[in-house]
């Protein structure tokens, strides 16, 4: 036999080492391209939104480009009024900002309470049999594309439920409303708030439950005052979730809730959200270069630091209320 | 004195027959808020179900046709051909971008990485990634690809193809990290040790043993991700996707349009002859998405090893 069929020679196993460190250094690249894309988005956002505020983009104006102030910083935080297409253009975000939230509070409102039942029922009192059939039903619901739930809104919500409900109540609903997108926004969320409540509560040991029922408990009790506590920390998070998926969705609320800006809190008119407008936006094809087509980024900017400030707030609750069980 | 004394005694300030009925009454709302879920979907699906059967059977719109036709300006004449071409190659430059990428990501996060803090942050990272929106995707793109110019024509890249491909494959980049991830902490560390007992190098146990062993479950979370990037619609429609696109696109570097984008443009069309197509688009949509997920779960039974 050959030597170097006997074993590794030297040769062989510097080539290991090599193709090694190749490897490794390809991988260590592919794990780049997640921080690089949290990167530009940062980077994309600010020099885009920059140039919104002062005619030149960021990295131009760093260049040396004189600015030219177009919109106030000032009057974009605090202006009510956003009509970038009117012959007097306003640039205030606080109606559409007004518009995110309205729905989300309101979807808020549906998914909360369903999603947290659901999950009790699903953690503490449902057979195995009925958590194997329920569970993945549920989850159908976070399966299905937004525009569903959007045809959903127009084709039903909105004309066979909110319309004549609320009409009979005496209320006056237009077609395009922010109730339907409440609705419909509220139960593609509510699997969220199920599913990771759901699993906090399983994660609570039998121990404490046996320990209350010792003590005289009633199964209700059990589930609301020693359960739910004990999960806390697991069902904000799936809260905090639910909330930041909310704001950030996008076609069903363009689609149920329309496109009128403007400041209210009335659930029955005609709405706009921050990514309903960007919607609106982007369908008109505005050149590049025009306020218009930097606004696009302002808001953009605007919605990501609201959802990134919510995976923050996130994180922070699961690490400060976290009980770990052994 | 009786034991029934002695127990009024103990219990007097508790009403048992309240106690009974609160726990009723909130086990009732607990049920009727599980059975709330899957009423909204039943009620969805039924929705789209009865439109779409109005639409083939009422308003007369031949399945044939809508799957031939691509859009057009008049109800009877549109179809949905260039949409579901064009998704169909959407996904196939969507996977090609984030499937390699990813499973390298989760390889190097799984099977290489020192536990350190630049392993910390990019798992920190993936978390934030996933809460991104999906229309925020869709700026990043238009801004660092479709508004790029091209060094070689001096001109715009343009709403092309290949920009939306980008967009979903950022998108759904995460997901598939954290399914490939989940895939490869499967495999059981015995089988590792024993590759490397035999001298094979750390990439050579991951090539030869881990990842042939980890690829039911790699290939499952890839299928589930897919089926999210084919419904998406917000990323497309920032990249600049045709809302009518009337014909297929022929490759990735031309103007396209998508399933999800004309389901939009036509549920937005205040014709309500529109919303019958849409009714019909979506059931076409959810048909695959159904086919996606049975794939996915035909897989995972199928290779699903127990160690």
């Amino acid at each position: 036999m050959s030597d170097d069929r006997l074993g590794i020679t030297g040769e062989v196993a510097s080539g290991d080492r090599r193709n090694e460190r190749i490897v490794t250094r390809v991988l260590q690249g592919c794990a780049a391209v997640t921080i690089a894309t949290t990167v530009a988005i940062f980077a994309v956002l600010l020099d885009n939104a920059f140039s919104f505020f002062y005619g030149q983009r960021l990295h131009e104006a760093v260049l040396g480009a004189t600015l030219d102030q177009r919109v106030g910083v000032v009057e974009f935080i605090t202006g009510t009024r956003w009509a970038p297409y009117h012959a007097f253009p306003d640039y205030g975000v606080l109606p559409l900002i007004n518009g995110t939230l309205l729905i989300t509070v309101g979807a808020a409102f549906i998914s909360i309470p369903i999603g947290t039942a659901t999950a009790i029922y699903l953690s503490e009192y449902a057979s195995e049999r009925v958590r194997g059939v329920l569970k993945p039903t549920l989850e159908v619901l976070a399966g299905i594309p937004t525009i569903v739930y959007g045809f959903f809104a127009i084709s039903f919500i909105t004309p066979v439920f909110v319309r004549p409900v609320f009409e009979t109540l005496g209320f006056s609903v237009s077609f395009y409303n922010a109730f339907a997108g409440m609705v419909v926004v509220g139960i593609m969320t509510i699997p969220m708030v199920s599913s990771i409540s759901e699993d906090a509560m399983s994660s609570v040991p039998d121990d404490l439950r046996n320990a209350a029922y010792g003590l005289g408990a009633t199964k209700q009790e059990v589930s609301t005052q020693v359960v739910l506590p004990a999960s806390i920390s697991g069902i904000l998070a799936s809260y905090i979730l639910a909330v930041s998926r909310a704001i950030g969705e996008t076609m069903a609320v363009t689609l149920a809730a329309g496109h009128r800006s403007q400041m209210t809190l009335n659930p029955f008119v005609e709405i706009q959200t921050m990514t309903a407008y960007m919607v609106q936006m982007a369908r008109g094809e505005a050149a590049l270069g025009t306020v218009e087509y930097q606004s696009l980024f302002a808001v953009g900017l605007v919605l990501f630091l609201m959802t990134l400030s919510m995976n923050l707030l996130n994180d922070w609750v699961k690490r400060r209320y976290r009980e770990v069980y052994r | 004195m009786s034991a029934g004394t002695d127990t009024n005694e103990l219990f007097g300030d508790v009403d048992l027959g309240w106690e009974r009925l609160k726990g009723r009454a909130f086990l009732g709302f607990c049920i009727a808020a599980s059975g709330f879920g899957v009423f909204a979907l039943l009620l969805l699906l039924g929705d789209v179900a009865s439109q779409a059967v109005t639409a083939v059977f009422v308003r007369d719109i031949s399945v044939v046709r809508f799957l031939t036709e691509s859009a057009s300006r008049f109800p009877d004449e549109a179809g949905f051909y260039a949409a579901v071409v064009g998704s169909a190659w959407l996904m196939l430059f969507t996977v090609l971008l984030s499937f390699f990428v990813g499973v390298g990501t989760a390889v190097y996060l799984e099977e290489f990485a020192p536990d350190n803090r630049w392993k910390r942050l990019v798992e920190a990272n993936l978390a934030n990634l996933a809460g991104v929106p999906s229309v925020v995707y869709g700026l990043l793109v238009l801004a660092a690809v479709v508004n790029l110019t091209n060094p070689l024509s001096g001109e715009r890249v343009g709403p092309i193809l290949f920009a939306g491909a980008v967009a979903l494959a950022l998108l759904i980049m995460p997901i598939i990290i954290v399914s490939a991830q989940e895939a490869l902490r499967a495999v059981p560390d015995s089988m590792r040790r024993g590759s490397r007992a035999t001298g094979a190098t750390n990439w050579q146990t991951v090539r030869n043993v881990v990842l042939p062993a980890a690829l039911p479950g790699i290939l499952t979370g890839t299928i589930l991700a897919l089926a999210r990037a084919i419904g998406e619609t917000a990323p497309l429609i920032m990249v600049g996707a045709l809302l009518t696109a009337r014909r297929a696109p022929e490759g990735p570097f031309d103007t396209f349009g998508a399933m999800p984008t004309m389901i939009y443009y036509w549920a937005d069309r205040p014709e309500v002859d529109f919303h019958y197509l849409a009714a019909l688009g979506i059931v076409v949509l959810l048909l695959i998405l159904i086919a996606m997920n049975a794939t996915a779960v035909y897989l995972r039974n199928k290779y699903e090893t127990e160690y």
